[in-house]
């Protein structure tokens, strides 16, 4: 490799523009003759609509238009969908009820949109959308998923009975059932996976432009796959035709999944603008980011596993309820279901295994996945669940692991996922000694004499990533292939433009992808742009979500680079007159091997686009593209060690130490995945300490701001110690296996066990606020 | 944010004047800590702010003999800094190096939080812990006459805090445990050691009708200036604050645990050291 090439920690290309303010987001596109929408939403958690009453805020100053569903109804624009169908265990279809991009009947959520202006400045708008009057009838709502499937609850759909979205089953119920009926121990548990909102630092934004010449509609808007929305947008939601669709996301300012979806508000500013004839641009705030963004998580679960004499584990059984909110978001069917319940062997042999997920609707704002989506619910299930049963059997927790990990590869779970490769019990090493595990006990006695109440938990976590192969996701119901594409142009000159499918939502693919052609040819990165997020610009992708844009994305450039490299040695071989074995690529010069004789790679790409000297028949130019569709998901894994004190006369709970000790396959740039692990953690520990969605049992919303939502923050967390172990992934050419979620998928279990070991009492849910902490100390 | 207008007052009658003038509807705004927030968020609609930062000798810190006087319009970051009032109250400097974040420290003023009087505001545990006189455009009143409830204070209509002033304690100190979404005070105990044996004991972020002196806590350290002193007591649990952060009955218990510790940071004997936790292998870079 060169300097900037695999396993090189080269700083962040993009990073320049980003800290000295130069970023360009939706919100900093401005075109003439501009104007900004404001949304009217609905204040109440459940409502029917019996009149809209826009007439005053149509005389307000400045006001061009008020629109309402009803017209968008009456225009053709189709209602917002699920794109992955999942079938109840007696195979009916899930029950989707109709969500319009805005209401006209009925309003399910606080928050959700009910009606827009349109107005020459953002304050006009504002002030005219307080104008419009809706007379609401006040419904009763339901907030938890248990209590929606309740007799008696308030219904949300009528298609969906009982609010019942699917009542879905994986596994094998029976030979479960005989696991748990031979067992000498069962752990039983129940866990709360609590509900988060997800706080990109950009909030999303759209602006629409409709150019009635050429009939054609443009959109910038803040989004993790352009192409997508622009699929959805047309085949779906009837917008605008696909080939007369464009759509951009600039540099978008973080994601965590919540920017995969596409929300009304975009759909909106592009219909708006064809209706008004104006370019229409809404910019959400910190508020309407609470109450619209797609939440996160949200399951309630009992748990139970059978160990027999030998402590190995012969049985698990999950039952989860899973609150997907008012509507069915994009993806929401197949995060608490393939993958989550997919994800329960966690790292273990466990020969049987049976989940019942109920996907219920409630008075609340749509969920979906949300950085790890279902995997961290998995590994936050098994993970308490190990280490309670370790605790239960009178055994250490590191030990009760080993004993059951998955030693052989390829490794067929009960419960459809294939793991190709993985060393387990190196992370667990690698994690115990950075995490000096055998010094602990030595720690909380000094804590002790402090009156602080030390503990440790761990937590050995997999999950699947690089998603994926597309006949088998087609297979479980998705509504789209999971291949990626790229495209690699050398111009004339030698330097090189990467287009690619994935969308960088502050993941540095400007730096990483580069990274593969300095590997390659040895030309420095910045030598190389790399072109995304633009449908006009890049042929064809599926974004970036699910640590994908490694796996896949970067397979899909390798393979690009694959032809752009066999072309550039035919042109050589020819014009060097050696045999093209003969030819290597080094050092940005192209050589005979084994002699001096040679050519600058600038002067092969010249020759490509001359077209002078090249062998007979060879078509001109350098660029190749490819499809890269993988073989399999790829599995992350690692072992998390946290140790923290808790201050008992307060329940205040510190973080002294947080190990992770990562398995990610090959690491193109470790800056960057340290980078991704820290984040991850943090968002892990936000979940388990401070992050927690709280609605009224009006539906209203009581955590809606920074004062109530705790967002966690540099002095909560304590300095990382980081590791990476290298089991390269047999399912891409790079051996990758993704890095973006792990931190926020394994942390979660490993601080309540460390909390709860510390405390001596189990009974404890996330977030661990300093009262429950407190209360839980003094209930043991 | 509604439409609004802005005006600079060059002298505090003449801002008074134009907050008169503009029949109930206009607002003083000094660091706008608070009211710019509410006001981006629609809760507040004043139809003219006018500034009183930029009034000339509204602002620094003056300390005569044990008589320290902070003028309103010192931001928190000036007090916290300052070399002088460090030498005399460290405990009331430090409090205001614990307030908000550096931002909010730079832009907020004390005359500001103290006219706002938000049950989570720092000051005004210390300046009712150290009977503190609040100073006005009109007159000087003392500070357990000044804070009467939740948001509440004795400022008539149009009235501007000018500054405060008290008389240095021989020893002080703030302990303040933080709300762990706002990060204001979920409790802030000032306790200060007077002359004659006298200890002041200031609770802010607790009590739901605001700040308040904690008379037992006071009068027990007073009789012995020891952590031990406070064992036994406790403050009524249904006049402290409930919310989705934290019941009553654990604000309560909050109060007496920061209490002993702003105690034993304030001189008093007894009670554990306060240390912080070991990491393996030494402290991190």
């Amino acid at each position: 490799m060169g300097v900037e090439g695999i396993g090189a920690s080269v700083l962040r290309k993009e990073d320049r523009r980003f800290i000295t303010g130069r970023g360009r987001y939706v919100d900093d596109m401005t075109v003439p003759g501009m104007k900004y929408a404001a949304f009217v939403r609905s204040p109440h958690a459940h409502a029917r609509i019996k009149g809209i009453d826009a007439a005053a805020a149509k005389a307000m100053p400045g006001v061009i238009d008020v629109l309402e569903g009803s017209q968008l109804k009456a225009d053709g624009i189709g209602n917002l969908i699920c794109g992955w169908a999942v079938n109840s265990k007696d195979g009916s279809p899930m029950k989707m009820g109709a969500w319009p991009a805005l209401a006209f009947e009925t309003v399910r959520h606080v928050g959700q949109a009910v009606a827009v202006v349109v107005a020459d400045t953002k304050a006009q708008a504002r002030d005219a959308a307080e104008a419009v009057e809706i007379d609401y009838e006040v419904l009763p709502a339901v907030v938890e998923g248990p209590a929606a499937l309740q007799d008696g609850a308030p219904q949300l759909h009528p298609e969906a009975p009982g609010n019942l979205v699917f009542d879905w089953e994986i596994g094998d119920a029976k030979a479960t059932e005989e696991a748990f009926g031979r067992a000498a121990h069962v752990t039983k548990l129940d866990i709360v996976n609590n509900r988060l909102v997800p706080n990109p630092m950009e909030p999303r934004a759209a602006l629409g432009v409709y150019d009635p010449a050429e009939e054609h509609y443009t959109v910038w808007t803040t989004s993790q796959n352009p192409h997508v929305a622009r699929l959805v947008m047309s085949a779906f939601y009837n917008v605008a035709p696909e080939h007369k669709l464009r759509v951009i996301a600039p540099d978008v300012g973080g994601g965590f999944g919540s920017k995969i979806y596409i929300y009304p508000e975009e759909i909106v500013c592009l219909w708006a603008s064809r209706k008004t004839g104006v370019p229409v641009k809404w910019t959400s705030d910190r508020t309407e980011a609470f109450l619209t963004d797609a939440h996160g998580r949200d399951h309630t679960t009992h748990v139970e596993a059978a160990f027999d004499a030998d402590n190995k584990i012969i049985g698990m059984k999950v039952d989860t309820v899973a609150n997907l909110g008012a509507y069915m978001s994009l993806f929401s069917s197949a995060t608490p279901t393939y993958l989550y319940a997919t994800l329960l062997s966690g790292q273990y042999d466990i020969p049987a295994i049976y989940a019942n997920v109920k996907a219920v609707y409630t008075n609340t704002v749509p969920v979906d996945a949300y950085r790890g989506a279902g995997r961290p619910e998995a590994t936050y299930v098994v993970e308490r669940t190990m280490e309670t049963a370790a605790r239960e059997l009178g055994v250490s927790p590191a030990e009760l692991r080993r004993k059951n990990f998955i030693r052989s590869f390829p490794h067929q779970t009960p419960v459809i996922m294939c793991y190709d490769a993985g060393d387990f019990e190196a992370s667990l090493d690698a994690g115990m000694k950075a995490a000096d595990v055998s010094g602990f006990e030595g720690r909380r006695a000094e804590a002790q004499s402090r009156g602080k109440l030390r503990g440790l938990g761990m937590s050995c976590y997999i999950e699947a990533c690089g998603i994926a192969p597309s006949k088998a996701v087609g297979s479980l119901g998705a509504g789209v292939g999971l291949w990626e594409s790229a495209e690699v142009r050398v111009n004339p000159v030698g330097t090189i433009e990467i287009l690619t499918g994935s969308h960088s939502h502050g993941q540095g693919h400007e730096t990483t992808f580069a990274q593969l052609v300095s590997e390659r040819f040895g030309l420095p990165v910045d030598n190389v742009q790399v072109i995304h997020g633009d449908t006009d610009k890049v042929q064809f992708g599926m974004g970036t979500y699910g640590s994908r844009s490694g796996a896949v994305g970067m397979s899909a450039i390798v393979k690009a680079l694959d032809k752009v490299e066999a072309k550039a040695k035919k042109i050589a071989a020819h014009l060097l007159e050696a045999a093209e074995g003969d030819i290597v690529i080094e050092n940005g010069e192209v050589k005979v091997a084994g002699t001096d004789r040679k050519l600058g790679w600038h002067e092969v790409a010249l020759n490509a686009y001359t077209g002078h000297k090249l062998p007979d028949g060879m078509e001109p130019g350098l660029k190749e593209g490819a499809f890269y569709d993988p073989q399999n998901f790829t599995f992350p894994a690692g072992c998390y060690i946290c140790e923290v004190e808790v201050d008992p006369d307060t329940g205040k709970t510190e973080i002294v130490q947080f190990v992770a000790a990562d398995d990610f396959g090959r690491v193109i740039n470790p800056l960057i995945v340290h980078g991704q692990v820290h984040g991850g953690l943090a968002q892990g520990i936000g979940q388990a300490l401070l992050e927690g969605t709280r609605y009224d049992e009006s539906g209203q919303l009581i955590t809606a701001s920074y004062m109530d939502y705790a967002m966690p923050r540099a002095w909560d967390l304590p300095m990382f110690t980081v590791s990476t172990t290298e089991t390269l992934s047999p399912s891409n050419p790079l051996g990758m296996k993704g890095c973006g979620e792990a931190g926020a998928i394994g942390s979660p279990p490993a601080v309540i066990n460390a909390i709860t070991d510390a405390i001596g009492n189990n009974d404890l849910t996330m977030p661990a606020t300093p009262e429950k902490v407190w209360r839980a100390i003094h209930a043991a | 944010m509604y439409q609004t207008e802005y005006k600079r007052a060059g002298s505090l009658d003449e801002a008074a004047q134009l907050v008169a003038a503009s029949g109930g509807e206009g607002k003083y705004v000094s660091g706008g800590m608070t009211l710019i927030p509410t006001m981006k968020q629609r809760l507040a609609s004043p139809s003219l702010l006018v500034d009183l930062r930029h009034v000339e000798g509204h602002k620094g810190i003056a300390v005569s003999g044990q008589t320290v006087t902070i003028k309103g319009g010192t931001t928190h970051a000036e007090i916290a800094a300052s070399e002088e009032l460090k030498g005399v109250a460290p405990g009331f400097a430090g409090l205001a190096q614990l307030i908000g974040d550096p931002a909010v420290r730079h832009m907020g003023t004390i005359g500001g939080s103290v006219a706002n009087f938000d049950p989570a505001a720092d000051y005004p545990a210390a300046l009712l812990a150290m009977e503190a006189t609040i100073l006005t455009d009109k007159r000087e009143v003392a500070a357990s006459d000044f804070f009467l409830g939740l948001f509440e204070t004795a400022l008539d209509e149009n009235e501007i805090v000018t500054g405060v002033r008290f008389e240095a304690p021989e020893s002080s100190a703030y302990e303040k445990f933080r709300n762990p979404a706002s990060r204001y005070a979920m409790c802030g105990v000032f306790v200060a050691k007077r002359g004659e044996g006298k200890v002041g004991v200031g609770v802010t972020g607790a009590g739901a009708s605001g700040a308040f002196r904690w008379a037992e806590a006071e009068s027990a350290l007073s009789g012995r200036f020891d952590v031990s002193a406070l064992d036994g007591l406790a403050v009524d649990e249904g006049e402290m604050i409930s919310d989705l952060h934290g019941s009553s009955a654990y604000r309560a218990n909050l109060v007496k645990v920061v209490a002993k510790r702003a105690a034993k940071k304030a001189g008093a004997s007894g009670g554990p050291e306060v240390s912080g936790p070991k990491t393996p292998g030494g402290d991190a870079p």
